[in-house]
């Protein structure tokens, strides 16, 4: 049979803009491309401006994953002018870091991901007492009634009836790839809905302390919400226990929902855990300082290198291996395309090489992205739930390796399996429940300290801009819910005069380089990848998915020189 | 159609479901609220839906009856989403609306005909369902934009589909009955058309001509603003009255300084000089840590945040502003004080942003708007203190007697 090629554009239930092409020979992809197809300059942007301002700059960069980007901008500001935050403000950050994570994978695994499994029409046919009655063999979770699933089913084939079919219109419903029975279909439709209404609720410990969300606010030095168990309008006593009971409300979903339905649901999907491994290597920068934000040690994920599906060996992970490279991106370097640049120095000015609009193949092109090429010492990398696990199993962390163990057990497979388009969203339900878990821990930690009489939540001592260096660089890192992040910063005369980000999307999404080097998505697709039918590229969204992409994120640019944008006059 | 399409020539897979928008999608048949009533919505529910809808919308409870008969005879309309040059920020906020009550309702009321976060579709499976909803709805669809337009380099700096976010725009204008650009990218370009605006980004409103657009302001905006908008097109017919920026009154016709719940603090000259400091934990003024309450027309006060939990300066943080044009520009930095705005007590004299409002006030809701728009557009102009200068010598607060 002939090559197709394959346009999928847009790829949908992702952050951004992403734009996949593929070839496929009988029903296998042969090759693939991945074209990130927005692009913004928030960067740019950013020179010239006062570096404690920067955070809700770099935070607009995504408001999905809405607090990563403004914790890894503190943290690289505080680190260019050697600030250390009370331990106060890093307990709030892990709680508020570690709610987005827990927040994050549920709504990917339900909102994102499951149509990718989950077959809404087939749930039509369901029983309901069926499908409760699986749903309470799996958990306690209250809502697996029969009462709750028909009145859900009920909705849902009056929503069908009506026609008007909404966000599910001209879903691939009926592939044959889809292979769950119409029970297990429904009871992923219940909690489809469900978490919608969780993911509103548990939000709020962002809103508590950061104001809203998306886009809570922080402050450089530590946070603005002050503690006082005595006053009306700050942390006390009352928010706390608010806190507590949305801590509370994440831990019961995730236990009683998230994670027993992805390990069902797993179950007859074996098959893909041989299907969409791709790149071998995989890198965690590590998260959750519980001490010095300096001392990896105690990082609660730890930090590392993984090469060539090697378990035995976790190799350590240092910033200056990182390097980005243009040579399948629309950007122009001054010393030449062909060399890598690290973030230290980088340069970005794009340049477009692209065909006009509107685009038929990207596929043809030598440059096809607006998405970089990081590599790590010359390698492309895995970034996200499975390189974190990955390391954190392969360093024998105490909380991940039994919760490994015994998935890989009920599944019945090995660890190979986590090499995979499967390994990815099981890497990621396993690292939400440990997570899920650890927020209790931090919020005791914080009351602790409370009721040990420490309310810090800000070090002030290098507020002024008058007591910092005349120069200074700093380097934040965040291993964020898609992936290792890193924020790098230059600050000149109070002012910030380059400022670089290597973001989760940019590894997993990077286009090939100059050694020919397939980025993760492309790696993955052409993985021993089925597409069975080209005109219903169910496959393709499947792996696609299992990475979560978020592509405003990816996507950046700084100016080469580093010249000032604006001059602001200090008084 | 390019590669992906679902036309089932070629394909390998047996007859599937074809799932499709229906032609008319308001036409008198099957009414809402009995569609509702099907769906487990009881009308007690649906009135607390509407009387909700009609106190955000500023009509009072009396408005809640005449919200209910309009859409009680509706079938659900048209929502074409379209998401530009932009984060995704907005339509997460918008995930968050309200009380779940609210949020279910929202979803009951409109067919999502096209929104690329959670949409099943992909591919051209989705441009298609893209191309039937605006086909079979001409003329009828509420268009709901996120995102600003890159206009340099022939627009190539978003593109969907292989087209870029100008003409898919265009097109999807066209045939929209109310056109709502929600959050600050589609207001006015937002961050990336701050300087240097290295893409050429702008707002829906300097794209599409000759057609009534509201700008739902904020990065990102309240759901609810979003939500009560989309209500007032359903009820009303017409978009809501708006400020000279597109703002909907019901939302933006207010400073926040003035609806703020620390304004006594600022009144009585009680502010927080350092973050962390004593003043801070006992909730006091944020102006002069660089608040620009006093330069923001937003809800935020009143509305608040996430079912009503908290909101910005309740949470410690001082406003950025946000709901202004060019805030990243204007605004910054954010922990400079706004100048021209003195503080202590000599509120009558000193806050000439304040008296023009309370002219508005007490001459109408026409001179209120007008007094807003103007001073909001003074606000815009002000320059922000970089460095504010020291704070005046042992200004400790006093706390506040405690019984």
């Amino acid at each position: 049979m002939a090559t197709t090629k394959v346009v999928v554009d847009p790829i949908t239930r992702i952050e951004g803009h992403l734009r996949i092409e593929a070839q496929a020979d009988n029903g296998r992809i042969s090759n693939a491309w991945a074209s990130a197809t927005q692009f913004r300059g928030i960067e740019l942007v950013l020179q010239g401006r006062d570096p404690r301002d920067a955070w809700a700059f770099a935070q607009r960069i995504c408001g999905v994953c809405t607090v990563v980007h403004a914790v890894a901008s503190l943290r690289a500001v505080e680190d260019a002018l050697d600030i250390k935050i009370p331990p106060n403000a890093n307990l709030i950050r892990n709680l508020t870091v570690g709610m987005q994570f827990v927040h994050d994978h549920v709504m990917h695994f339900y909102h994102l991901h499951a149509l990718d499994w989950v077959d809404i029409v087939s749930a039509l046919k369901a029983d309901p007492v069926k499908a409760a009655a699986i749903g309470q063999s799996l958990s306690s979770y209250p809502l697996n009634s029969v009462p709750h699933f028909r009145e859900v089913q009920e909705k849902l084939k009056k929503f069908v009836g009506s026609g008007q079919l909404g966000i599910f219109a001209n879903g691939y419903w009926g592939h044959p790839a889809y292979v769950l029975p119409p029970e297990v279909n429904l009871l992923a439709a219940v909690h489809y809905l469900d978490a919608l209404d969780w993911q509103r609720d548990v939000v709020r410990l962002h809103t508590i302390f950061g104001g809203k969300n998306p886009h809570p606010n922080f402050l450089v030095g530590g946070m603005a919400s002050a503690i006082s168990l005595s006053d009306l309008t700050t942390i006390n006593s009352a928010k706390l226990a608010q806190i507590h009971g949305l801590i509370q409300t994440a831990q019961d979903f995730v236990e009683q929902v998230y994670w027993p339905d992805l390990v069902a649901i797993a179950g007859f999907y074996k098959d893909w855990a041989k299907i969409g491994g791709g790149t071998k290597n995989y890198l965690a920068c590590g998260e959750f300082p519980e001490g010095d934000i300096k001392d990896t040690s105690s990082l609660y994920f730890p930090r590392g290198i993984i090469k060539n599906n090697d378990l035995s060996k976790v190799e350590p992970y240092d910033h200056q291996g990182v390097a980005e490279y243009i040579n399948s991106s629309w950007y122009t370097y001054s010393g030449g395309d062909d060399k890598g640049l690290h973030p230290y120095q980088g340069e970005s000015t794009p340049k477009y090489t692209g065909p006009p609009t509107p685009w038929k193949y990207l596929q043809d092109e030598k440059k096809y992205s607006w998405m970089k090429a990081p590599r790590y010492n010359g390698m492309a990398m895995q970034v996200g739930p499975l390189p974190r696990m990955l390391v954190a199993f392969a360093s024998g962390h105490k909380d991940v390796v039994p919760l490994v163990a015994d998935t890989l057990k009920k599944l019945g497979v090995g660890p190979e399996a986590l090499f995979s388009t499967l390994g990815r969203t099981a890497a990621r339900g396993i690292e939400t429940v440990v997570i899920a878990r650890r927020l209790s821990t931090w919020y005791d930690a914080l009351v602790k300290r409370i009721s040990d009489g420490d309310t810090r939540t800000f070090d002030e001592s290098k507020w002024e801009p008058s007591t910092w260096p005349k120069s200074a660089k700093g380097y934040g890192y965040l291993d964020a819910p898609r992936g290792a992040l890193g924020h790098w910063v230059e600050i000149d005369n109070g002012q910030i005069a380059r400022y670089q980000c290597v973001v989760p999307s940019t590894w997993n999404c990077s286009p090939r380089d100059g050694q020919g080097q397939l980025g993760p998505y492309e790696a993955a697709l052409t993985d021993n990848h089925p597409l069975k039918n080209p005109e219903q590229p169910l496959e393709i969204l499947r792996t696609i998915h299992s990475f979560d992409p978020c592509l405003a994120c990816g996507v950046h640019v700084i100016d080469a020189t580093g010249r000032l944008i604006t001059k602001v006059t200090v008084r | 159609m390019q590669g992906a399409g679902r036309s089932p020539a070629n394909s390998l897979m047996p007859e599937k479901t074809v799932i499709s928008p229906p032609a008319i999608p308001w036409s008198d048949d099957a009414p809402l609220v009995e569609q509702l009533a099907e769906r487990g919505v009881s009308r007690r529910e649906f009135l607390g839906f509407c009387t909700q809808m009609a106190v955000v919308l500023g009509l009072g409870s009396i408005g809640a009856p005449r919200i209910a008969r309009a859409l009680e005879s509706l079938k659900r309309p048209s929502v074409v989403w379209l998401s530009l040059q932009e984060c995704t920020g907005c339509t997460e906020s918008v995930l968050r609306s309200g009380d779940p009550t609210i949020g279910s309702l929202v979803l009951d009321l409109v067919s999502l005909d096209f929104q690329e976060n959670l949409m099943a579709a992909a591919g051209s499976a989705a441009e298609s369902a893209l191309a039937s909803a605006m086909k079979e709805n001409h003329g009828k669809y509420v268009l709901v934009v996120t995102g600003s337009i890159p206009l340099n380099e022939n627009g190539i700096y978003t593109c969907i589909a292989g087209r870029t976010a100008k003409e898919i725009l265009l097109e999807a204008a066209e045939g929209a009955a109310a056109i709502i650009a929600v959050g600050a990218c589609a207001h006015w370009g937002n961050i990336q058309a701050s300087k240097p605006n290295p893409t050429g980004a702008v707002g829906v409103s300097d794209v599409v001509k000759g057609k009534d657009v509201v700008n739902i302001a904020g990065c990102p905006p309240i759901a609810e603003v979003v939500t009560g908008t989309i209500v007032n097109f359903l009820t009303f017919g017409k978009l809501p009255a708006t400020d000279s920026d597109g703002r909907p009154l019901f939302a933006y016709g207010t400073r926040i300084h003035d609806s703020c719940s620390r304004r006594a603090h600022y009144d009585a000259g009680q502010f927080v000089e350092r973050f962390d400091d004593e003043a801070a934990k006992k909730g006091w003024c944020l102006y002069k840590v660089g608040c620009k309450g006093p330069a923001a027309f937003s809800p935020c006060p009143v509305f608040m945040w996430n079912e009503h939990t908290s909101w910005p300066i309740g949470a410690g943080h001082p406003c950025l502003g946000c709901t202004e044009r060019k805030f990243w520009d204007t605004m910054t930095p954010f922990y400079g004080r706004l100048p021209n705005v003195p503080g202590v007590g000599v509120e009558h004299t000193a806050d000439l942003l304040g008296a023009a409002l309370a002219v508005g006030a007490l001459g109408g809701v026409l001179a209120h708007a007008a007094a807003t728009g103007v001073n909001r557009l003074r606000a815009r102009e002000l320059p922000v203190i970089n460095n504010p200068p020291p704070p005046p010598p042992p200004s400790s607060p006093t706390p506040t007697p405690k019984a």
